[in-house]
């Protein structure tokens, strides 16, 4: 195939996101290019085939928030994209029981009912109350978010909407939002439930990716992440997608193929072309240069900022504001191929458990000890993990009758004291298998084959700066008009014609493709 | 197991003693007298799942059945179904209606060549009297053997490999639209790819007597491809994303119509493909050569409800949008303008096309593929109309179905 040395635009890093941009910039008739380093797109959304015959998500594994408008924009069912639901959460404990959450409403509040009368009750309240804080900050999450110190005309008028928004709120769910926002995962849910695990399990939520734990403030408002993908259009979207995470990325690729967009695999950027503080194209590794009027940069920001420009285009507090963003990696993934399904202690016959997530979660001080080591620079001993085993929802993942499964670990600091090399990073994996083990006996010697992935290996492979899975942390400070840099969390950036559409851009994290349709939005405004 | 079995009490179908074991939800349907499982677990989304993604069993023993036979076999179904029955070749299936003398659709199903002068005939609603009618002068018998024969519906993706690991019979090379005799652990059956879903699948006919262990052969067959037993539930959801229509939900037959309007040509179903006017005089055939000439009044066309539209009309009661979490049948009026243009039958949120479908019958005027019409939806308890882009169906169609 060949390619041309111009385009209207081009997209540096083929993950989902830059992916979903290029997509929308084709869709409106632009020439778009795609250049990714690796040999596949999808960036931290991929399935490969690493041990003969069985596919793993190797890093991102569930799709809970990817929004309904790029489904239906890009109709990615028709190239492919099949969700298929994900129904239960279950917590095996260390005495032998479980907590079951389940598909249908009933089932749930007996089986909570079995731990906690009261708790049976207040879930739903308290489902009824996310529900409604959800519905109110929807509109957030889908707005390029205004600078609030800003009088331009946009801006303004931005904020007034929001604080419109905001005083349509009853006091009680505006004050249950301020709490959201400021308290910590654990606290918020004391204030709600006694089973130690229902909080455990809940609160992780609020903790993934990031490097804090459920007793850090800020913690708790990433609960009603969860809760965001109940009400948005493609209700009972949250849940693995056949052929693994990498059949999402495909199908935006293939979306953004039949607009017209080029995309280049094994095409490494080396920088962005500045002219008079003005973007013009990219270099490659090869030496070959490619120009356009636009360049969009899909990495993080780190990454984007320090690596691909010389800082001398940048302005000082620019630069200083990307150096201080918080990017510490904290989770790491184990993905095994099974010769049999893990038998759990607590549910030792196979059964529905087997088809949905398995949470290592039994309390919140087990949670906050797994913390405390990666605290002082040590991946956790008995670490918290989100598990699933794919080839139960989709049989096509693996060889008849085998398994692979998904084991998402935190903690994995990225600065482990003494550094990440393959016997630090064997350990924290042989870590993972203890702890499972406690729980299903027979899961070691059913281990074909396994992959360890640290934040080490997240940085080297796919290229997260300190392997950081939402481009820099998730915390307050760091969100909406913050994110990345007060002043330039548009998509815009100090140089013209140069934007950002990586998740460490609003609203950020998770597969969601927000972030590459705003910008696209915003480059398409600019265009003139 | 005396208790179903009596007078009073609907029949379970030959895989009773199965399905009645795995069906938690309690939910039961009734189909032809008989109660098969509206879905076995308590929610059915992963029944519809397993239809699209690895396989789903389906109990359809409710179906009737009726074997024809005789040297005039072929003749005589020539006669009374709409497809042309002479160019059907043995092993090979038919999807017909059939009509009465004014051309109006009175049932429709499949039609097996098993053998020259062998067929079987699936059909809804009991045609055993309207056959032997018909088939005066013909050398046929037509027997039913509805009750005598159970048949499985295995359909999805990895249906093939299943049957694969039952069967030595050259499951590969079956075409869709083909049936061939088969043995699944040493149980005759026939087999046929054919389906209610637009999947690859496939339907499994077999002795009532020989059920149970053909029901046990598959499942632990098919443990490794994620086999589900699926209900009602799950496979009206299929039918509608793969535009099948439903007798007595899509259309009402001929037979029981108390009035002349509440009927439907085969051509106003969307199945004027199944006519063939060219074979000769058939049951119906000058009336439905009227029709062609002269054009249908009615046409049945796929709706897409639009999402925006959906979302302005909860958003002003300050919901988002609340969709049926299981297929609808009731009639909804469609509009065109100001005037209503038709009514839809069924509808239901497809899942794996995240779009909001339904099928209706459509005044011709409005029922070209990209026209803008409005359904009714009731939000609060208040009628309001959405807007929906007629569209050609199926609305799902995998390659897989054919290949």
């Amino acid at each position: 195939m060949s390619y041309s040395a111009h385009y209207d635009a081009i997209v540096i890093g083929g993950g989902h996101n830059g992916l979903v941009n290029a997509a929308y910039l084709a869709r409106a008739g632009k020439s778009v290019l795609v250049l990714e380093r690796r040999h596949l797109v999808g960036g931290a959304a991929v399935t490969e085939e690493i041990y003969p015959g069985f596919k793993y998500s190797v890093y991102s594994y569930v799709v809970s928030l990817l929004r309904p408008e790029i489904i239906r924009e890009l109709d990615l069912p028709s190239h492919g994209l099949e969700i298929l639901p994900l129904e239960s959460t279950v917590t095996p404990l260390p005495n032998g029981d479980y907590l079951g959450r389940w598909a249908d409403h009933d089932q749930t509040r007996r089986e909570l009912y079995r731990h906690s009368a009261k708790d049976a009750e207040a879930y739903d309240d308290y489902g009824k109350l996310m529900y409604h804080l959800a519905f109110a900050v929807k509109p957030i999450v889908a707005m390029v978010p205004p600078d609030p110190t800003s009088l331009s005309p946009r801006d303004l008028l931005s904020l007034l909407k929001l604080g419109k928004h905001f005083r349509s709120l009853g006091a009680t769910q505006f004050y249950a939002l301020v709490k959201l926002m400021t308290m910590s995962a654990a606290d918020f849910l004391d204030e709600w439930f006694e089973t130690q695990a229902l909080k455990a399990t809940m609160s992780a939520s609020g903790i993934i990716g990031t490097f804090l734990g459920p007793r850090s403030p800020g913690t708790a408002y990433v609960l009603l992440h969860h809760y965001l993908g109940e009400i948005d259009g493609s209700f009972r979207a949250w849940g693995f997608a056949k052929g693994g995470t990498g059949a999402i990325s495909e199908s935006i690729a293939g979306a953004a193929r039949r607009f017209g967009a080029d995309i280049r695999t094994e095409a490494s950027v080396a920088r962005v072309l500045v002219r008079h503080g003005r973007a013009t194209g990219v270099a490659l590794e090869n030496g070959d240069e490619i120009t356009a009027r636009v360049v969009v940069s899909g990495l993080d920001p780190k990454r984007t900022f320090l690596k691909l420009i010389e800082s001398e285009h940048l302005p000082d507090d620019f630069v200083d504001s990307i150096r201080r963003f918080k990017i510490r990696g904290s989770s790491g993934k184990v993905n095994l191929s099974l010769s049999e399904l893990p038998k759990f202690t607590c549910l030792p016959r196979d059964g529905p458990h087997l088809r949905g997530a398995i949470s290592i979660s039994p309390s919140v001080d087990y949670l906050e000890r797994a913390y405390d080591d990666a605290k002082y620079g040590n991946f956790s001993r008995r670490p918290y993990m989100d598990i699933i085993i794919p080839s139960m929802i989709d049989p096509g993942m693996a060889p008849p009758g085998k398994h692979v499964m998904s084991i998402f670990v935190q903690y994995a600091p990225s600065d482990l004291e003494g550094g990440w090399n393959e016997t630090r990073r064997e350990a924290f994996g042989d870590a993972v298998i203890d702890t499972l083990a406690q729980y299903a006996p027979n899961l070691p010697g059913a281990i074909l084959h396994r992959q360890v992935i640290t934040p080490w290996d997240l940085e080297r492979d796919i290229g997260l700066t300190q392997g950081n899975i939402f481009h820099g942390e998730l915390s307050l400070h760091q969100l909406f008009f913050l994110r990345p840099a007060p002043s330039w969390a548009d998509y815009r950036t100090p140089l013209d014609n140069f934007y950002q559409c990586g998740s460490g851009t609003h609203p950020g994290g998770g597969i969601s493709g927000t972030s590459g349709r705003l910008a696209a939005l915003r480059v398409l405004k600019d265009w003139k | 197991m005396e208790a179903v079995n009596s007078d009073a009490m609907l029949k379970g179908t030959p895989f009773h003693s199965r399905t009645s074991a795995l069906c938690q939800s309690q939910n039961w349907r009734r189909w032809s007298g008989h109660v098969v499982a509206g879905s076995y677990e308590l929610t059915h989304d992963r029944e519809y799942f397993a239809i699209r993604s690895s396989a789903a069993l389906i109990d359809v023993s409710p179906l009737h059945k009726y074997m024809i036979e005789g040297p005039d076999a072929a003749r005589f179904l020539n006669r009374v179904v709409t497809r042309d029955v002479s160019g059907c070749a043995q092993g090979q299936v038919l999807y017909t209606p059939w009509c009465d003398e004014e051309g109006k659709v009175i049932d429709d199903g499949t039609l097996a060549r098993l053998g020259e002068e062998k067929f079987r005939l699936t059909s809804a609603e009991p045609n055993l009297l309207w056959l032997h009618n018909n088939a005066l002068g013909f050398r046929v018998t037509v027997g039913d053997v509805s009750e005598s024969t159970a048949a499985l519906a295995l359909q999805g993706p990895t249906s093939r490999e299943i049957l694969r690991c039952v069967t030595d019979a050259d499951v590969g090379g079956l075409r869709f639209f083909r049936s061939m005799a088969a043995e699944v652990k040493r149980i005759p059956v026939t087999i046929s790819r054919t389906g209610y879903t637009g999947d690859l699948g496939y339907e499994i006919w077999v002795d009532g007597e020989n059920a149970e262990p053909l029901w046990d052969a598959l499942i632990e067959a098919g443990g490794p491809y994620g086999i589900t037993p699926a209900g009602m539930l799950a496979l009206d959801v299929a039918r509608i994303e793969a535009g099948l229509i439903l007798i007595d939900v899509d259309y009402v037959p001929a037979h029981r119509a108390l009035i002349e309007d509440r009927k439907s040509s085969p051509f106003e179903l969307g199945l004027g493909w199944t006519v063939k006017l060219d074979k000769g005089s058939f049951v119906g055939s000058t009336a439905l050569l009227k029709e062609q000439r002269n054009g249908s009044d009615w046409q049945l066309r796929g709706l897409e409800i639009e999402w925006e539209s959906l979302e302005t009309l909860y958003a002003d009661v300050g919901l988002p949008p609340q969709l049926p979490t299981i297929a609808w049948r009731t009639s909804v009026p469609v509009y065109g303008g100001r005037h209503q243009v038709g009514y839809a039958t069924s509808g239901c949120w497809s899942p794996i096309l995240k779009k909001y479908i339904a099928l209706a019958h459509l005044h011709s005027t409005h029922a070209r593929t990209g026209t803008k019409v409005e359904m009714e939806v009731t939000v609060e308890h208040r009628r309001k109309r959405a807007v929906a882009t007629v569209t050609s169906t199926p609305f799902f169609n995998p390659e897989r179905k054919r290949s």
